[in-house]
């Protein structure tokens, strides 16, 4: 696992084989129009697209709308809701939230 | 041929090098290499149309730019600069191949397209995200002015920038604009006519610890700044122009040091966004204004329901079909009946072998070639306005579930949607999936898609065997039978990727994340712009094709072998004065068999046994062999063949069809025929262009092969099975 955020240093590894005690809420967790804070993302590659795309952590994103079919979704990413993005549930669940 | 002439229609809008070198030799004077780039949906190609007035498709839908476009913008009267518009992207480090046009523009600091400064467009409505890629240009050391685009959006949304402060921060200088509208182009020329400096504000400041490793690349590259010297670390494998022994000596560096690019890349990019929400809490105030809900939401609600999203979805392709097919019928009558009446008039007045050439060959091409631009210039239209309205974002939205069962992704509609148009652009347009299987798959069975060359093929014999009638009170049921061949381009298009997503094996995963833009209305002169490119193209560039061929045919099916035409004249004439036929069926059958012994008569002959099976006789195998230049030229080739055969020129090409009788006199056209021909149509790879735009796009040969065997392999087991089905 790979958690990239503010707070923490920089890069922290840690193994995957150890569970979390409780797993994290993701974006994918969020309901219609509930809206959360960008703790950390954890996958390495596509926080790399989530993070040029403004997906910092400490960012607060509301989930604003699911695909006919549950996915993808688009979420409003900012405090003022700066932009929405659409993006897949698999991509939602990687960004954890506080 | 065709595919590519309308390709160079949509990639052709900008000026080459050798034509700009051309013109800067004639009209002396400095000319600044400027090079612009922005988010997608930041205003960009907006601002490249009103800066060197070249039109260029304006899209809503992110990543609609792939092509490097340039073109001439007159700054000052005696200042010109050449614009070079780069795809729209979110930052340095390349996510996908159009994006990577970029940084092979920018990395390499000798080449004699390196730019001489940039112009950064940003959203002003958006501009924490629109600053990462500014901050980074800035930090390789290129001078830089900031185009603070849609002004006019920020303040609806209560934004407030202060943009002397704002200048002072960034160190550049900043001209706010509305490109959309034309605001602020003035003032940015005059500033672009400037010479710049680079900018001495530094946004990001890499690692102490990563000096060493840059610093030894920077100097063994001579590169002028250390931020650069980083990316090489990173982007070492994917630079160009790099040697091996280059890589080689990176790749040790970076293994030296121990460095991790994907760590490193994303703590700049968090520290970049640190710093960047420092200058913005100076100079940007937000007034939250209690707003009403987005009318973007409300209307995507309806837009994007489980329900009504998918019936707005099928009833718009339905409009289109309809209004391909119906709408365009009247203008294309017109042209057609003119074309006749044109044709008849000479031949009333005129004879002999050039008259012959004129109107057989040239007008017969041309009608061919104008009867068509109603149906391109509607499909366009719509394709355009799905675009500028953001409506083709939703329907990939809808869609990417659906898709991506299919080993496809929801981006894959885009292309499958442009590929009704034209494959060449729409396997161009795949460049927009970053993930290698999915693009390879999408470019594969894009061409399965009926293109917009097959209408006229599926017009004239949908018209032939399909009679005029109204079906359920409303639709048309020569348009329900065009709907359900492209229905089975589809089908087969999916079908096809959902069976190369079993055999393929792959690592690269599969992104979907994209900007989801607002609606907005569709900027009427970019829709025209479109059609009108549209059009020109297939006019000017897949009519020449068409037109050759024409005249080619016409000289094939006019000449024969030595003394053969005469000779089968001869014993013709000699077997109806026998029979005592009625003079007009004595020529009519003299220009058969005088056909049949001609060159094309020969050809068509040798490749009859092959396609008998298939219920095709060697005139169809005469089309079905030019069909491989373009497949409209299909309809040319039987026009020209069958006028040949006789003399009533006037009549249109279905009437010339429908006329046609086999040995025993019955109707050649039978049903089973014509559905065999129109399945073939369907699904053969008849397109040199689309097999160059794939072996381009594919970097070798294999794809291109495989698509042309596995279509044409298709194309030819389903006719076979249609006819013998059917007959």
């Amino acid at each position: 696992m790979f958690e990239v955020s503010l707070n923490k240093p920089p890069v922290s590894k840690r193994s995957s084989l150890a569970p979390s005690p409780t797993t994290p809420r993701s974006v994918k967790d969020l309901q219609l129009g509930e809206s959360g804070t960008i703790c950390c993302l954890k996958d390495p590659e596509m926080a790399l697209k989530l993070l040029e795309m403004g997906c910092i952590p400490g960012t607060q994103v509301r989930l604003n709308s699911r695909a006919p079919l549950g996915c993808p979704i688009t979420v409003v990413v900012g405090d003022m809701a700066d932009y929405t993005l659409s993006l897949r549930v698999s991509e939602a669940a990687t960004i954890l939230l506080k | 041929m065709v595919g590519g002439q309308l390709l160079s229609g949509r990639a052709g809008v900008g000026v080459s090098a050798a034509q700009l070198e051309s013109s800067a030799l004639r009209h002396p004077g400095p000319l600044t290499r400027i090079a612009l780039v922005g988010n997608p949906n930041s205003g960009k190609s907006s601002l490249f149309n009103q800066l060197t007035g070249l039109n260029q498709k304006v899209g809503n839908f992110p990543g609609v730019t792939v092509d490097r476009k340039t073109g001439i913008s007159q700054l000052t009267p005696h200042h010109r600069a050449e614009i070079i518009d780069l795809p729209g992207t979110y930052s340095l480090y390349p996510k996908s191949l159009d994006e990577k046009v970029i940084t092979d523009l920018f990395y390499d600091q000798s080449s004699p397209q390196y730019p001489d400064f940039v112009v950064v467009t940003a959203d002003a409505s958006n501009l924490r995200r629109n600053l990462l890629l500014f901050s980074q240009l800035a930090d390789m050391g290129l001078p830089a002015v900031l185009a603070l685009n849609m002004m006019d959006v920020a303040e609806q949304h209560g934004v407030k920038i202060d943009v002397s402060a704002l200048q002072e921060e960034l160190g550049v200088p900043i001209i706010p604009m509305n490109a959309r509208k034309g605001v602020g182009i003035t003032a940015l020329k005059i500033v672009m006519a400037q010479t710049l400096d680079a900018p001495a504000t530094r946004f990001y400041v890499p690692d102490e610890e990563l000096l060493p490793m840059i610093r030894q690349i920077r100097y063994y590259f001579n590169l002028h700044n250390d931020y650069l010297a980083l990316h090489y670390a990173h982007q070492y494998r994917h630079i160009g122009f790099l040697s091996s022994d280059d890589r080689a000596y990176i790749q040790e560096l970076t293994e030296k040091y121990g460095f991790e690019p994907t760590a490193r890349q994303a703590q700049e990019t968090i520290d970049r966004y640190a710093r960047i929400n420092e200058i913005l809490l100076n100079c940007v105030s937000v007034t939250r204004t209690e707003k009403n809900e987005p009318y973007s939401n409300r209307l995507d609600r309806v837009l994007t329901h489980k329900v009504w999203g998918y019936l707005i979805f099928l009833a718009v392709l339905f409009l289109l079909f309809q209004a391909v097919f119906e709408l365009a019928s009247y203008p294309m009558e017109l042209i057609d009946s003119g074309v006749a009446w044109i044709n008849g008039t000479i031949q009333e007045h005129f004879n002999g072998p050039l008259i012959d050439l004129l109107t057989e060959g040239i007008l017969a091409g041309l009608g061919g070639v104008l009867i068509f631009i109603p149906q391109i210039a509607l499909l366009f239209a719509f394709i355009a306005v799905l675009e500028e309205t953001g409506y083709m974002a939703r329907v990939t939205f809808m869609m990417d579930r659906i898709m991506r069962k299919f080993g496809l992704n929801g981006k894959s509609v885009v292309p499958l949607i442009s590929g009704m148009a034209c494959a060449v652009p729409a396997i161009m347009s795949a460049r927009t999936i970053e993930n290698r299987k999915d693009r390879l798959i999408t470019i594969f069975v894009t061409p399965l898609m009926s293109c917009s060359a097959r209408i006229p093929v599926y017009t004239v014999l949908i018209g032939l065997v399909v009679p005029d009638q109204t079906v359920l009170g409303i639709f048309n049921l020569r348009g329900v039978a065009l709907m359900g061949l492209y229905l089975l381009g589809f089908v087969s298009a999916v079908g096809s990727a959902w069976a190369m997503k079993l055999l393929m094996r792959t690592k690269d995963r599969s992104y979907f994340i994209m900007e989801f833009p607002v609606y907005r209305w569709p900027r009427w002169k970019n829709v025209g712009i479109t059609i009108v490119e549209k059009v020109k193209a297939f006019v000017f560039q897949a009519g020449k094709v068409i037109m050759a061929i024409s005249v080619i045919l016409w000289v094939l099916a006019s000449y024969g072998p030595g003394s053969a035409m005469e000779q089968a004249e001869t014993q013709a004439r000699a077997e109806a004065t026998a029979q005592s036929l009625p003079p007009a069926e004595v020529e009519s059958r003299v220009a058969s068999e005088k056909l049949e012994s001609s060159y094309a008569g020969h050809f068509g002959h040798f490749i009859e046994p092959a396609i008998r099976p298939l219920g095709f006789d060697w005139k169809i195998g005469i089309s079905l062999l030019t069909s491989f230049a373009a497949r409209e030229v299909f309809v040319g080739t039987i026009s020209t063949i069958y006028s040949v055969g006789q003399d009533a020129t006037e009549l249109t090409v279905q009437q010339k069809l429908a006329a046609e009788k086999d040995d025993s006199g019955q109707p050649f056209f039978t049903p089973a025929r014509a559905f065999s021909l129109l399945v073939f149509y369907v699904f053969a790879m008849q397109c040199m262009s689309t097999l160059a735009a794939t072996y381009r796009e594919t970097k070798g040969w294999k794809w291109p092969l495989l698509q042309m065997f596995y279509m044409t392999g298709l194309a030819y087991v389903s006719s076979l099975l249609v006819y013998q089905l059917l007959k």
